[in-house]
């Protein structure tokens, strides 16, 4: 698994280099989300860089918590969906980078714009449907902020996807136990997580070490073998906000702030640089 | 001339888009049809039955009903979503805005029990905004048919258009006046050539234009009745040509006057041509409890309201 943890370091860098870039981003839940996209991307989900909006014969990805885009950003380039170049754009005039993933701008792997928080359930929980009519056997992915889970639509779409037996449907949540103004449990708290997801009828899977790339993979291909089972599952992922830069780890001060000049090289000398900088 | 109109019928509109969306059904089957709890009121029953495997019942869940139709346009499905007009599109903006709007997805919301004419349920119910709302969302087509014809007729079209689009239509039983019509999104429908005044119209309306345009011909004006029933992309080339003829124009909509019809044709003639306009409409108000009947007139959408207003519009245009 060496190959995935410099994938992970290399994704880790843009990160950082990306919202330094353009002083704006949100670096804390891109870093905690960095494994998870790894593993992901290149190892379990089966999918094809030459971009086809309609996804046909292949496994597809949904980001609800649009506001981590330079983890997103850096994975398809890396993934070979765009030139790495780009991700210098980032958030700059004319740049198909937007602050929040768009498909507007035709960025290639973007699906569906994401942001404005709690939609991607229902987004992925469509997208599932569709596969199902189209007679596919493949799979779909989501991903979600904890915080987001303050959304009354997730669990309208929780609800609905349990009744429908959406059954190709991994969605899995970032928890990280932080939101803007603080920790979950202050904000809103989530409460028993796991036992909520049970009482709507899924599949609960529940993961200590989201920021271990093998962890992650071992636990992604458990939740595949629940395919076809009748109910859709969920993995509750727990990661540490800022993961891999020390001084950003665990607190939600770096959701949304970018680190400056001195607090860059402090990260970047934490990150070998492994596939080569943008 | 337009007391030469045939009536063919009486019918509900949200009839049309039921027996519109099961002929979408056969031609095309990527067609699918959601609904949020409604399935009865908007006329599924015989798509539901002809296409089981098509139908998504989702509960009243109208948020997860928008995302979800967007995530199904991925692998070609063309989702139509169904609820009355107010939960169509107040109810979930955001999620028209983000995931159909500006992610550029191929959803038809379908939208019945639109404006004052639901009647007796009230306020709550009777969307006065929806026009607005949906106009101002780039990349969005709105239509809004007049009739039972009209309505089935744009239903097939909007499955073959692609691209996001708002349906509107109603509840009450209404005269059937364009079943040998054609039906072209975005292009207006003249129903009568005149000199003095415009009255342009959209939904349940326009057959109140045609009974004002009557009037008004009775007492020897000139009227030029005109279906805007796309009210985006605006058919601008049918309205500059009809106001340079006339120099002045009454609009009739049943929805508030500010971000209506109105509105539209008032940018039109303000940027290109100049003209007194005179607005019938809501005034900036909510409706109420009543028989659509009883709405209609004491909102001040009745042929006579109409009829004042192109008096008054042809008066101001002389005084100029």
């Amino acid at each position: 698994m060496a190959e995935l943890k410099e994938i992970a370091s290399q994704v880790r860098r843009d990160i950082v280099r990306m919202v330094h870039g353009v002083s704006s981003g949100h670096p804390g839940g891109s870093l905690g989300c960095t494994d998870y996209f790894t593993a992901l991307f290149f190892r379990v989900m089966k999918h094809n860089p030459e971009f086809n909006m309609d996804a046909t014969g292949e496994d597809v990805f949904v980001l609800s918590n649009g506001h981590i885009s330079p983890v997103y950003y850096s994975t398809l380039a890396r993934a070979g969906y765009f030139d790495i170049k780009e991700l210098s754009t980032f958030r700059k005039i004319d740049s198909r980078l937007q602050g929040h993933p768009a498909t507007h701008e035709h960025l290639p792997g973007i699906r569906m714009a994401a942001g404005s928080l709690g939609q991607g359930m229902s987004v992925a929980i469509g997208m599932a449907l569709t596969k199902k009519l189209n007679g596919e056997d493949t799979t779909v992915f989501s991903l979600h902020g904890d915080g987001e889970l303050d959304e009354g639509q997730n669990w309208e779409a929780i609800m609905f996807a349990a009744h429908k037996k959406v059954d190709n449907l991994i969605a899995t949540i970032d928890w990280n136990g932080q939101q803007i103004d603080g920790p979950t449990a202050k904000v809103m708290n989530l409460g028993d997580l796991p036992a909520k997801f049970l009482a709507f009828g899924w599949e609960v899977i529940v993961l200590e070490k989201g920021n271990d790339v093998e962890e992650i993979v071992a636990t992604l291909e458990k939740a595949k073998t629940f395919k076809g089972k009748g109910k859709p599952v969920v993995i509750l992922m727990r990661t540490v906000m800022g993961s891999g830069v020390d001084f950003m780890e665990g607190s939600h001060e770096w959701h949304g702030v970018a680190p400056n000049d001195e607090q860059l090289k402090k990260a970047l000398e934490q990150l070998p640089e492994t596939l080569g900088d943008y | 001339m337009l007391k030469d109109i045939k009536v063919t019928g009486q019918k509900d509109t949200r009839s049309g888009f039921g027996d519109g969306i099961l002929e979408a059904g056969r031609k095309n089957s990527n067609v699918v049809a959601l609904t949020a709890d409604l399935a009865g009121s908007l006329k599924l029953g015989a798509f539901i039955k002809e296409f089981p495997e098509r139908y998504i019942q989702v509960g009243i869940a109208e948020a997860n009903m928008i995302s979800m139709a967007a995530g199904m346009t991925i692998g070609g499905k063309i989702p139509f979503t169904t609820t009355f007009a107010n939960f169509s599109t107040g109810r979930v903006y955001d999620q028209i805005r983000q995931s159909v709007a500006y992610s550029g997805k191929n959803v038809k919301i379908c939208a019945s029990h639109a404006g004052v004419t639901l009647g007796e349920d009230g306020a709550t119910h009777q969307i006065l905004e929806d026009i607005g709302m949906m106009k101002m969302l780039p990349g969005m087509t709105v239509i809004v048919p007049c009739d039972y014809s009209q309505t089935k007729a744009a239903t097939l079209a909007i499955a073959d258009y692609q691209g996001p689009v708002y349906l509107r239509f109603g509840r009450p039983v209404w005269p059937i006046f364009t079943s040998e019509l054609p039906f072209e999104i975005g292009k207006a429908q003249v129903f009568s050539e005149g000199a003095d005044v415009s009255i342009f119209a959209c939904g349940h309306l326009v057959w109140k234009a045609i009974e004002a345009g009557i009037i008004l011909e009775e007492k020897g004006i000139s009227v030029e009745v005109i279906n805007i029933h796309t009210i985006k992309p605006l058919d601008t080339e049918a309205v500059l040509n009809s106001i340079r003829k006339t120099k002045c124009v009454v609009t009739a909509e049943e929805h508030n006057v500010l971000g209506g019809l109105g509105d539209s044709i008032a940018q039109v003639a303000a940027r290109h041509f100049p003209v007194p306009i005179e607005y019938v409409g809501t005034n900036d108000t909510f409706g109420e409890s009543g028989t659509p009947a009883q709405l209609l007139k004491k909102y001040g959408l009745e042929a006579t309201n109409i009829v004042e207003a192109a008096e008054k519009v042809i008066a101001r245009k002389k005084a100029q």
